[in-house]
């Protein structure tokens, strides 16, 4: 490399004065504008740069702020108390099981009825008018404020069908509210998925839900599974449409079945905030801090599963 | 009268939507032989070869006029389930597509469905065995198909083929993602396999057709526009059409 009649050499001597004027890269039929288009560069990463650390920062100072007011609250007997009038004896234990309920009952519904309704628009029904109409349908549902999916819940579940206010309505109510996202989510993830797995699979003599089942939605499960974890992210940290129906604020006990009342995370925070004690506030800072635990593991559990999906199918 | 023909197309047009692109074919295939259909691009050959297995039942559009016969039964108007019908028409694709599992589920996913009776393990050799392919993978049956090199992938597509026991087996240019290496083991391949199978291929590669059919079908624009042995078709063709494009002067 280091011999010295190599022909490469006129151009690494050029290389090395910045590619400026060297005489071998000279064509009149190009002007290339370096320092323009240089400073553009520099200009463009600064932008993305700024905006990257002005998110990070917003979030630092929130999460900074939320632990200095409520770790010191944070301890095994917040966790394993109900709530009370008075802030040293207040607890969080119903709300963190009765979030536990409702993700159970909103995974359970959104997810059949999701993934479903999303197998069916894309794998089976016919590509025609109706289709894209109910398709943009569908994304604009999932913009409609949440409360609005509240005052639906109240009638067709705390009313029509009379669950009252239990944990059930609840989770069907977030589910509605989550649907959309699954359905658009997992669309894209079968959509992404190549049309020869489903050709191939049909010249073998396979049904459409053989295939679906055995190939294109394994294929696409990465995709389903991150629509799901952002969709129940949400789920969990709505307020809005559980006090619509009526979700109480205090509750003195966990539920323990599906018709029985309940509270959940964000409504218990809700509440703290809304009082005017000052050490309430500091109660639904520690609240926030279970929140974002709970966040965390559920997603966790989402990424582990996922990983071994991979793992599997190997 | 048609028994000589495994697979009959009888007045055959196909269109996709108010666009006809196949015209009027009639064309018989023989048993256990290969016919190559040759054509420029767009002369709708493989959209007649998809035809024989009902692949454009797929697209929403698609609409077909006259008969295409198996076995002397017309598979548009016959109560025969598709399924059962697509388990005796084997294909292989242009693009290998095998399924992102192990080597071994690849073979046994099409059996399995269909209710295969037989002993599994000896289903994925023996099919691995007649697609040549056994030798090279026999020591990593349950690694993914997809860490198989192009070629490979392509000769596991027919054994996956061939583990379904088909009378006739579809190959819609099936070489033309391959290094000639490749390609030369497939058609060695094929050349095989017609001892057992029908074989129908679509190809853009004239010299192919020429080295591993015994007959040939052109079509041009929609048309068929000569059939006959590969040989007579090659060297004395009936049809001026058919000589430009065989001598190289267009497609």
């Amino acid at each position: 490399m280091s011999q010295a009649s190599s022909p490469t050499v006129p151009v690494v001597a050029s290389k090395n004065q910045k590619n400026r004027g060297g005489e071998t890269l000279e064509n009149p039929k190009f002007i290339p504008n370096h320092s323009g288009r240089r400073m553009r560069e520099y200009a463009f990463r600064a932008v993305i740069v700024s905006a990257t650390l002005a998110a990070l920062f917003i979030l630092i100072v929130l999460t900074v702020n939320v632990f200095k007011q409520g770790l010191p609250w944070l301890d095994q007997q917040f966790l394993t108390s109900f709530p009370s009038r008075f802030p040293e004896r207040a607890g969080i234990k119903s709300a963190i099981w009765g979030s536990v309920w409702l993700g159970g009952f909103t995974l359970l519904f959104s997810v059949f009825f999701g993934v479903g309704a999303a197998l069916y628009l894309e794998e089976l029904a016919p590509k025609n008018r109706i289709n894209r109409i109910l398709e943009v349908n569908i994304s604009t549902l999932a913009g409609v404020p949440s409360i609005i999916y509240g005052m639906l819940g109240l009638t067709l579940f705390v009313r029509i069908m009379a669950f009252e206010r239990s944990v059930l309505a609840g989770g069907l109510t977030l589910s509605l509210l989550i649907m959309p996202v699954i359905i658009i989510a997992t669309r894209e993830a079968l959509k992404c998925v190549p049309d020869d797995i489903r050709l191939g699979a049909a010249a073998l003599g396979a049904t459409k839900w053989q295939a679906v089942r055995d190939h294109v939605l394994p294929a696409a499960m990465p995709g389903v599974l991150t629509g799901i974890i952002l969709a129940m992210a949400r789920a969990v940290g709505e307020a809005a449409p559980l006090i619509m129906i009526g979700a109480l604020s205090y509750v003195a006990f966990v539920p323990e079945s599906a018709f029985d009342a309940f509270t959940a995370l964000p409504i218990q925070i809700f509440n703290w905030t809304s009082r005017p004690k000052e050490e309430f506030h500091a109660l639904a800072a520690a609240g926030i801090i279970v929140l974002l635990g709970f966040l965390l593991v559920c997603n966790s559990i989402a990424i582990l599963l996922r990983l071994k999906w991979k793992d599997h199918r190997r | 009268m048609s028994s000589e023909y495994v697979l009959e197309t009888k007045d055959l047009s196909l269109s996709y939507g108010d666009n006809q692109v196949v015209n009027n074919v009639s064309v018989g295939f023989k048993e256990k032989a290969v016919t190559a259909l040759i054509g420029p691009s767009g002369c709708g050959k493989s959209t007649l070869l998809r035809t024989f297995n009902r692949m454009n039942d797929f697209i929403d559009v698609f609409s077909h006029s006259g008969e295409v016969l198996f076995r002397g039964k017309d598979i548009y108007n016959s109560p025969l389930d598709v399924t059962d019908f697509r388990r005796n028409v084997g294909m292989v694709f242009q693009k290998p597509n095998p399924f992102s599992s192990s080597i071994k589920k690849n073979i046994t996913w099409g059996p399995k469905i269909n209710g295969y009776q037989g002993d599994f393990d000896e289903l994925v050799e023996t099919s691995l065995k007649k697609a040549s392919l056994w030798n090279e993978v026999k020591d990593k049956l349950n690694s993914s198909g997809l860490d198989l090199s192009g070629g490979q992938q392509q000769r596991l597509c027919i054994a996956r083929a061939i583990a379904m026991d088909p009378s006739v087996i579809l190959m819609d240019e099936p070489c033309s993602a391959l290094d000639p290496q490749s390609t030369a083991a497939i058609e060695k391949l094929i050349t095989e396999l017609q001892e057992n199978y029908t074989i129908i291929i679509v190809t853009h590669n004239m010299q192919q057709a020429a080295r591993i059919s015994e007959d040939t079908a052109f079509m041009y624009e929609g048309d068929l526009v000569e059939v006959g042995e590969t040989s007579q078709l090659f060297s004395s063709p009936e049809h001026k059409l058919t000589q430009d494009y065989i001598g190289g002067r267009f497609g």
